[in-house]
């Protein structure tokens, strides 16, 4: 296991940024990897659990906000590519988004 | 035609109550007022004790959450999905059991650390989030019934609502199969209970007041006017009952007109814009539906808890919505405070007749320092879309002039200080019949017929007075040549005439509007498929003399 993080950073394209459902998704995919996997708003932190919805949701990141991800552990380079791959993705629910009142 | 609505305040003399849209429809039935959460518990005193007390409690809501969550699909499974998430997250969890091990009771415990994320949420300056509270005080809530034992009684079906805020959890506990409504005195249309309930189509209404709360018996609720009638008179009832056939009747074909622009039958244009009270009404349209936005009232601004909004906050929500446009021209009206619209620490206390006394463009010149903010806002706003901005409650041609005198001081110094902005058109809401009888001494760039308080200024009588709202009558012929007159020196000076008042909304009264010669309205949101397809009914080749006499 290596000691050093790997990190990441990606824009939150999606119409409604961080918001519940992308926050609960973002959650349970950092759940799935043994490493812990970190978010922040700046390069430098403060290092957030990416796996509590609750401190998810506190950051209240906008569209457009830069998301940064750090993750130290066996499947640190998977996780975070994961992550980086969902917020490419708009959390795979931009068509809904779209359609206006999926806020959630 | 008669009616008695009104644009904005809270109560209308007895028997009307207005809030904000946030699910539109019809409802009529017996008020339920749902009991606040009160229930006592009485702590053991020891910490082990409280601590799986609350672990139980927890694990019962978590249970309570999932059971629902299997029952629902979609974005109401989501929701619950989202409190289940967070009610699983030890960032809750750890710091209420600290708080045990420190002496606390497990409910005092667990309300201090939801409390904390509710007041964080409630702080936060976009709109979603701030919604999120309810989504926390729905956890609080529900962890705490468990820790106390109470019984949570469900409403009966088909009952109207009434509650502080309604919990989503509580919503799809409710069976809505047989109709009802939501009546919140205070909630927000951004809340995950609003998304439910519009897409469950249960008409709602948030922001009503205290007032609603001391409702008893039947009550009629037109959610889209977010308006409820207590104790209805027959006449009432038969009113409200021809609304709802109307809207059923053009529910269907305008569904199909609301994205396409309004024409006449016989083909003449007209031009549909939107009023809104909040940027949040523009969150699920696409600009595509009007011709742009006719009435963006800023009062919501100055209603926070955080004093009068700067330069900044004001800014940004203008620039939101001109963005949202795109092109399309944006009206935004300066404060129109006063009359029945208060604002603490701005208006004037203890006017003996508050609609003849300060208010609208009088209170902004009375306050020059708050206007200021405002302007200087609008012009930097104005980079980033057609931004024009609407002076309320214009009485005489110096106002005019003293408005665009500080506009223009604002926009030099913005200039100078090397901060992006523009000066954008600024025209007058005709709503003081001085204006309206001599619209040719008032040199403005747009005009925008306010026809509520034209309709009580005309009259001589309040909307918010029950025994004489029948007389405030907007297609009293009065006011019909008044707007004739309006809208020929707009054609006759090639200058935009609009109207933005209920009646602009109104499928019966649109006809008469048309002939008198309008060709530019602006309706709320829920209106505007209405008004196309009535729009769409209208033949103007055939003349019919709409406005030469009082109906019956």
């Amino acid at each position: 296991m290596s000691n050093s993080f790997v990190v990441a950073s990606a824009k939150l394209t999606n119409a409604v940024g961080l918001h519940a459902r992308p926050s609960v998704k973002l959650t349970q995919l950092a759940k799935s990897f043994a490493s812990d996997l970190e978010v922040a708003l700046a390069p430098d932190g403060p290092w957030l659990d990416a796996k509590s919805p609750v401190k998810i949701m506190r950051v209240k990141a906008s569209r457009g906000t830069v998301l940064h991800f750090r993750a130290r552990g066996a499947d640190a380079a998977a996780a975070v590519a994961s992550a980086i791959q969902l917020v490419e993705r708009r959390f795979d629910e931009e068509d809904e988004a779209a359609a206006g009142n999926a806020r959630g | 035609m008669r009616r008695t609505r009104r644009q904005r305040g809270t109560r209308v003399g007895d028997l009307r109550i207005k809030g904000r849209r946030a699910s539109p429809g019809f409802a009529a039935g017996e008020v339920a007022v749902l009991p606040r959460n009160a229930a006592a518990r009485v702590p053991t005193g020891d910490p082990a004790q409280e601590a799986s007390a609350l672990e139980r409690a927890m694990k019962a809501a978590a249970s309570e959450l999932a059971e629902l969550a299997r029952r629902t699909q979609g974005e109401e499974s989501d929701i619950i999905g989202f409190q289940l998430a967070l009610l699983s997250d030890a960032a809750l969890f750890e710091p209420a059991i600290a708080a045990i091990k420190n002496s606390e009771s497990a409910d005092h415990a667990w309300s201090s650390v939801l409390d904390r994320e509710i007041a964080d949420y409630e702080a936060a300056e976009d709109e979603y989030f701030r919604a999120r509270a309810g989504d926390f005080k729905d956890i609080r809530d529900r962890v705490l019934t468990h820790l106390t034992g109470a019984q949570v009684t469900a409403p009966r079906s088909g009952a109207i609502l009434v509650a502080d805020d309604l919990p989503p959890s509580r919503f799809l506990a409710i069976d809505w199969s047989r109709g009802g409504a939501i009546l919140l005195t205070g909630g927000s249309a951004s809340s995950h209970v609003a998304m439910l309930a519009r897409s469950r189509g249960v008409p709602m209404i948030v922001g009503l007041g205290g007032g609603v709360a001391t409702l008893t018996g039947e009550v009629l609720v037109d959610a889209g006017a977010g308006e409820v009638i207590a104790s209805p008179s027959e006449e009432e009832r038969r009113r409200f009952e021809a609304k709802q056939r109307v809207d059923l009747h053009f529910a269907s074909e305008a569904a199909t007109l609301r994205d396409k622009p309004a024409v006449t039958r016989d083909g003449t244009a007209i031009a549909v814009h939107l009023n809104i009270s909040d940027p949040d009404e523009l969150v699920s349209l696409d600009p595509i539906v009007c011709d742009g936005i006719g009435l963006v009232r800023t009062e919501f601004l100055f209603h926070t808890r955080r004093g009068l909004p700067d330069e900044e906050t004001q800014f940004r929500v203008y620039r939101r919505i001109a963005s949202w446009a795109g092109g399309k021209p944006v009206t935004i009206r300066t404060l129109d405070a006063g009359g029945d619209k208060p604002v603490e620490g701005l208006t004037f206390e203890g006017e003996s007749n508050p609609f003849l006394g300060v208010r609208g463009i009088r209170l902004s010149l009375a306050r020059p320092n708050v206007f200021r903010v405002q302007l200087r806002a609008l012009a930097r706003a104005a980079m980033h879309g057609n931004v024009r901005i609407m002076l309320p409650m214009i009485t005489i041609p110096d106002e005019i002039a003293a408005a665009r005198a500080m506009l223009d001081q604002e926009v030099r110094s913005l200039v100078a200080a090397g901060i992006p902005a523009r000066r954008p058109p600024i025209g007058i809401m005709v709503e003081v019949p001085a204006v309206a009888i001599a619209i040719d001494l008032y040199d403005t760039e747009f005009y925008s017929i306010g026809s509520n308080d034209l309709t009580q200024y005309v009259t001589a009588a309040g909307r918010d007075v029950a025994a004489v709202a029948d007389l405030a009558d907007a297609s009293h012929p009065a006011i019909m040549r008044l707007i004739e007159r309006v809208a020929r020196h707009g054609r006759e000076r090639k200058q935009e005439v609009c109207l933005c008042g209920d009646i602009g909304g109104d499928a019966e009264t649109i006809p008469s509007l048309l002939r008198a010669g309008l060709r530019s309205l602006s309706v709320p949101p829920a209106m505007l498929a209405r008004a196309k397809a009535a729009i769409a009914a209208v033949d103007l080749r055939v003349v019919q003399p709409t406005i030469v006499s009082l109906r019956p």
